[in-house]
């Protein structure tokens, strides 16, 4: 589970994340949704320790992440697996490569046994003879699909993904959907999805939290979102034609 | 102003890059990779310069003297120290500072705008360590290489001009360069290019690695990369020059 508990974020005096507390479960996907500009990758940013928050506190589990020294956080760090919007793949690297890089870096596992845990993420996420192929020669749902693999790689506990539908044609958004969800019931872990799509928030979100500029707007479970009587919400789903 | 704030990022870059490599293993496999692609890439346009550098300055030093108070013979002792004590190290670094200072202002940019050094630094990765570190030592290990592969190839150089252009005969080029030689001319040089290569390669990285935005700010950390190094070799050299050789 993460906590996040009264962070505040401001770049040049503009208030980007104002007083958000929040909490994301384990074993569930927890859906943040919010208009462009509203602070959600921000947000995520400083989840993962990318930016520093200017006051409050993120607890995964029992570590408060934010007051750890860099050495500490690089721990925690290990533990987490992250899709990028744009994937961010290592380009100068294979597929096989890119999803071996963590293995390579922080286990002592065999040539061999790196290469079976590779080939086993990639049949995880549906992909096969991609070996050897670099992301440059990829589609844009493999590339997300090799990103979940490489996130998967090293068993996380917590799961982030940053728009993880960007850009995709809407069955390939719907494969990579299923994916996430597959993997964080099968895996038990912490999910935690930025997007701005309805629909993948309907079909596998469990718990929603809803940001306006910078605040928390509501915070609740998928079923209950209808009647959650707040006006920008219901106005947001409108506007996406839900 | 700026220039103090670049020079305290730029200070706490370098500091925040010399820990320890994560897997020793893929560091030194990171670094030979880097030295290949810094040295075996570079090779043909230094070959180039050095070759005309040293044709080049047989002629101008040739054309100069005409006195006849000087021996021909000088001639070769004149081109010889003109290229190592100066041209060779800092027209190659310069040279570098183009190719090689762009090249990794441009990857790391790219790799900046493109989140992979975010995605290095979840992985719980010293992106920095990870990717500077050893471009950085790849620098200073073949730089001051090319340094003496460009001296030599620059002395040669200048044989072929002087014969070509009937102003030496190579017999008092060879008489020239072998008179009062000054071995710590050579060790001149490779301090030179050591500092000059780690100049480069640090300042190239520090720009590229402050990238923020897209397309456009890469092309600018690298142009900013390139102006920077070519600025920090210059003033070094002046500074090198003054330290080691001045009275």
């Amino acid at each position: 589970m993460i906590q996040l508990k009264n962070i505040k974020k401001s770049f040049n005096g503009k208030v980007v994340l104002d007083d958000i507390s929040a909490s994301f479960y384990k074993g569930k996907a927890n859906f943040v949704i919010g208009a462009s500009g509203s602070g959600k990758s921000v947000m995520m940013k400083c989840m993962v320790g990318l930016i520093d928050v200017d006051q409050g506190e993120i607890f995964y589990g029992q570590d408060d992440f934010v007051n750890k020294s860099y050495e500490e956080r690089k721990l925690i760090r290990k533990e987490i697996g992250m899709l990028f919007q744009g994937t961010a793949l290592f380009d100068s690297l294979s597929v096989e490569d890119n999803i071996a890089f963590p293995l390579r870096m922080f286990t002592k596992m065999t040539p061999e046994e790196v290469l079976d845990r590779v080939n086993f993420c990639l049949q995880r996420v549906n992909l096969s003879n991609v070996n050897k192929l670099y992301p440059s020669n990829l589609s844009g749902g493999m590339k997300k699909r090799v990103g979940i693999a490489r996130a998967i790689a090293l068993n996380p506990k917590y799961l982030f993904c940053d728009e993880p539908n960007s850009g995709l044609d809407p069955l390939t958004s719907r494969l990579i959907d299923e994916l996430i969800k597959e993997i964080t019931i099968e895996y038990n872990i912490t999910t935690v999805i930025n997007t701005h799509d309805m629909k993948s928030l309907f079909e596998m979100g469990d718990n929603i939290i809803y940001i306006y500029q910078g605040k928390k707007e509501w915070e609740g479970e998928k079923s209950l979102i209808r009647s959650s009587g707040n006006s920008r919400l219901l106005e947001f789903m409108k506007a996406s034609e839900f | 102003m700026k220039f103090f704030e670049h020079f305290g990022n730029y200070t706490m870059f370098l500091l925040g890059l010399f820990k320890r490599p994560e897997r020793f293993k893929v560091f030194s496999k990171q670094t030979l990779h880097e030295m290949s692609s810094i040295g075996v890439g570079s090779f043909g346009i230094v070959s180039l310069i050095s070759v005309f550098t040293g044709a080049v300055s047989t002629i101008q030093i040739g054309v100069q003297l005409v006195s006849g108070l000087v021996p021909d013979y000088m001639l070769g002792t004149f081109v010889r120290d003109s290229n190592i004590y100066e041209f060779s190290p800092t027209i190659t670094c310069l040279v570098l500072a183009g190719k090689v200072g762009s090249s990794i202002a441009s990857e790391m940019g790219t790799m900046k705008v493109t989140e992979q050094i975010d995605a290095l630094e979840i992985m719980g990765i010293n992106s920095a360590n990870y990717l500077v570190l050893p471009k950085i030592l790849a620098g200073v290990l073949t730089i001051p290489l090319l340094v003496v592969y460009a001296m030599v190839l620059s002395i040669i150089g200048g044989a072929i001009s002087g014969v070509m252009g009937d102003i030496i005969s190579v017999d008092e080029y060879v008489r020239g360069l072998r008179t009062d030689f000054v071995p710590f001319s050579v060790w001149f040089a490779l301090i030179k290019a050591t500092t000059f290569a780690f100049l480069i390669t640090s300042i190239s990285a520090y720009h590229g690695y402050r990238t923020e935005g897209g397309a456009l700010e890469v092309g600018r950390s690298s142009t900013m990369a390139v102006v920077y190094s070519a600025v920090a070799v210059i003033i070094f050299d002046y500074i090198l020059s003054d330290i080691l050789l001045g009275a």
